[in-house]
């Protein structure tokens, strides 16, 4: 495929075998990735019903992350509790490994309110501008190394930020800049890209000539292409990546070589520009099939674990399609009082016309 | 304690002290360490507090932005510089859709305490993108507060006022009169940075203006007093939010008001101004709210810059056309 180098840390083939790696291996144990399979299995479950809701009309938006499922959980899994996550507007698996309530997402996309989010300090609300927050989360890590969380020997003091954007958000002055910036002060932050070929109908060939991973020498900084489809590859990169952040080493790039099997969003038609062929091809690099002939083999997995993750996701779906009927709309008063920290004399002014307006309608 | 000072020194002052109060105060920008910025504002400040707190930027303007968001989310307050006026556009998109947002999307929780220093105006003969008055793009957008001093001692307690503040402030700062002295009052706190003032009182006709117009204003009234007029200075200080208590209450006194600034006339601040006031002082004005401004072009060569910028004459001759309504 374009762009996939043979560097590429594969540590799983797409048919569910073990590949060693000079330089990663992964050290966690079949349990762990038990674990991370089901995380894939619920996230899966949780998108497909999210984008349910949207045909439904529950949703004014959903951006799919079919595919992406092992780049998300297994990058989510390398992060300690002092880490700082950065997403982007389609990392709906790791929210859920961080533990970021469900209905705080599809709050931004049913439009009940705009990122109020409960586990803010450790995963920052979507952007939707993209790039806008590779700049955020590197400032962050700048914050971090001023506070002196990195380096220390009491390796729990040590804190690092991860970014996640896309393939498409490469060619972003923002994200150009954050690399800078990174690079310059040798900030604690990992640029997570998920490169899944596509930002909406543009190929990723025309974002760039060279792989993705390749641009980061030019900064200054590690790049480094993983195969985004394995959680155990991702798992083991990002360890490393985020693990050389804290430890004061500065940036990586991480390049997580995958696909985006669904459409952009919900709006989106990727028939008009992509081959199915394409997308058989990818099909059958799927991060759980794959993941799931491993266990299976391992005997780490079998049918009854499976069903029972099943039954999971089955009433996670349940409660997410319940959870739509709790999710509360943001009152103008709320926002009135949030546009500032401080009030202002002027928006007061304006909401107490407006309360008289509705007062006098209701008369 | 008082002492004369410029304009420059007094924010430098205003600057040092706000690192001295409070250890996550940041400097970043351009040229800020050891040349102590183009306009030397930041002089002595590296040497003084080290390179953490006084961070030269690489040169990226959304860059500086954007890091000073994450540095916000740290914990941190960040004033950043853009060194001038033309170039805080690089910058924009980051200023209007996350700084001045973030609060609001993120229901009150992530506050933005972040100070955005900018040099602004025209008048001291530079080249093009040098000279320019943005005001009215930030004052358009919710969740910025946009201030401007006009002499020291606004200068010095003002920028820290900025940097307490938990909302982000767009500082603009009149780059034509940062060499002008002026007393500097250490001891007394003045107004609130969120009030305007009367700096001149006088009762045939309000002139309203902020930053580098009010000394204009100033000298066109004392011209105006010589002639027999006699005109009231407000300095409003604030641009966003406007101080409407002192505006209108200086308005409902002398019942003419005129709008002075650099900026392009269309859709400046000086349009704001007059519709507020048409709405709510429309039976106590003897005459139509009437503006002095820049015109609608982009700022012009410097050789023909007093030609756009409000002068003394032109501000008179708008004050006379206000009288004889
Ligand atoms: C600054 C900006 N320009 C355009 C858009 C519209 N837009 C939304 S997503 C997208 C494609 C992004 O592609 P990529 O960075 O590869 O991320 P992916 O969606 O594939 O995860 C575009 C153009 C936007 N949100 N922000």
């Amino acid at each position: 495929m374009r762009g996939q180098s043979v560097e590429m840390v594969q540590l799983l083939t797409p048919d569910g075998e073990r590949v060693a790696n000079d330089d990663f291996e992964f050290t966690g144990s079949a349990d762990d990735l038990a674990g991370y399979l089901r995380d894939m299995i619920l996230a899966r479950r949780f998108d497909a019903e999210a984008t349910a809701l949207q045909r439904h009309g529950e949703l004014g938006l959903w951006t799919p992350l079919i595919g992406q499922e092992a780049a998300q959980v297994g990058s989510a899994h390398a992060l300690r509790a002092a880490d700082v996550c950065f997403p982007s507007y389609r990392e709906h698996a790791v929210a859920m490994v961080l533990g970021v309530p469900l209905s705080n997402l599809l709050g931004l996309f049913r439009g009940t309110d705009g990122g109020h989010w409960e586990l803010l300090e450790k995963f920052k609300n979507y952007q939707i501008v993209i790039g806008c927050q590779a700049l955020h989360a590197t400032g962050y890590a700048m914050g971090i190394q001023l506070d002196g969380a990195v380096g220390n020997d009491d390796s729990g003091q040590n804190a690092a930020a991860i970014v996640y954007h896309g393939d498409g958000a490469a060619s972003q002055g923002d994200v150009n800049e954050a690399y800078v910036f990174a690079a310059s002060y040798n900030a604690p932050v990992v640029f997570f890209c998920q490169n899944n070929q596509w930002a909406i109908s543009e190929p990723i060939a025309l974002q760039s000539r060279i792989p993705l991973f390749q641009r980061a020498q030019g900064f200054g900084f590690p790049g480094i292409q993983v195969d985004g489809n394995d959680v155990l590859a991702v798992k083991a990169v990002t360890d490393w990546a985020m693990e050389r952040a804290r430890h004061g080493d500065g940036p990586t790039f991480i390049e997580a070589y995958t696909y985006r099997m669904g459409a952009h969003t919900t709006s989106d038609d990727p028939t008009k520009y992509r081959e199915s062929s394409d997308e058989e091809a990818w099909r059958g690099r799927d991060p759980i099939l794959r993941l799931t002939t491993y266990l299976r083999n391992l005997g780490a997995v079998d049918d009854a674990w499976l069903a029972a993750v099943e039954d999971e996701a089955k009433s996670l779906g349940a409660d997410v399609r319940a959870t739509i009927a709790e999710l509360k709309d943001v009152t103008m008063d709320e926002l009135f009082e949030t546009v500032y920290a401080e009030p202002t004399v002027a928006l007061e002014s304006q909401r107490r016309e407006y309360a008289a307006y509705l007062a006098g309608e209701d008369a | 304690m008082n002492e004369k000072l410029t304009m420059a020194k007094a924010l430098n002052r205003g600057l040092r002290r706000a690192l001295q109060a409070d250890p996550k105060v940041l400097l970043a920008g351009e040229d800020i360490g050891k040349l102590g910025g183009v306009f030397r504002i930041t002089e002595g400040l590296q040497a003084e507090f080290g390179e953490n707190r006084v961070v030269d930027s690489p040169l990226a303007e959304s860059g500086i932005i954007g890091t000073a968001v994450g540095l916000c989310m740290r914990g941190y307050r960040p004033v950043v510089e853009i060194q001038f006026d033309g170039f805080v556009f690089p910058g924009f998109a980051q200023i209007v859709s996350q700084v001045a947002k973030m609060h609001m999307r993120t229901g009150g929780r992530q506050k933005m305490p972040m100070v955005i220093r900018i040099p602004f105006g025209g008048g001291i003969g530079a080249v093009e993108h040098h000279s320019e008055s943005p005001e009215a793009y930030f004052a358009h957008t919710p969740g910025l507060k946009v201030v401007s001093c006009a002499n020291p001692n606004d200068a010095y307690w003002m920028i820290q006022q900025a940097i307490g503040s938990d909302d982000p402030v767009v500082f603009l700062e009149p780059k034509r009169r940062y060499q002008q002295k002026g007393e500097v009052n250490f001891t007394d706190r003045p107004a609130p940075m969120h009030q305007a003032s009367i700096v001149r009182h006088g009762k045939d006709a309000t002139l309203l203006a902020y930053g580098p117009m009010v000394k204009t204003c100033l000298d066109a009234a004392a011209v105006a007093a010589e002639e027999g007029t006699d005109l009231e200075v407000v300095d409003l200080r604030t641009i966003s939010p406007v101080d409407w208590v002192t505006v209108m209450s200086s308005v409902r006194r002398t019942r003419r008001a005129i709008v002075v600034h650099e900026a392009p006339l269309t859709l400046g601040l000086g349009a704001e101004i007059a519709a507020k006031l048409t709405e709510e002082l429309f039976y106590v004005m003897e005459s139509p709210v009437l503006r002095v401004a820049g015109f609608d072009m982009p700022y012009p060569p410097a050789r023909v810059e007093s030609e756009y910028l409000p002068s003394i004459d032109r501000i008179l001759d708008t004050v006379d056309t206000s009288l004889a309504y």
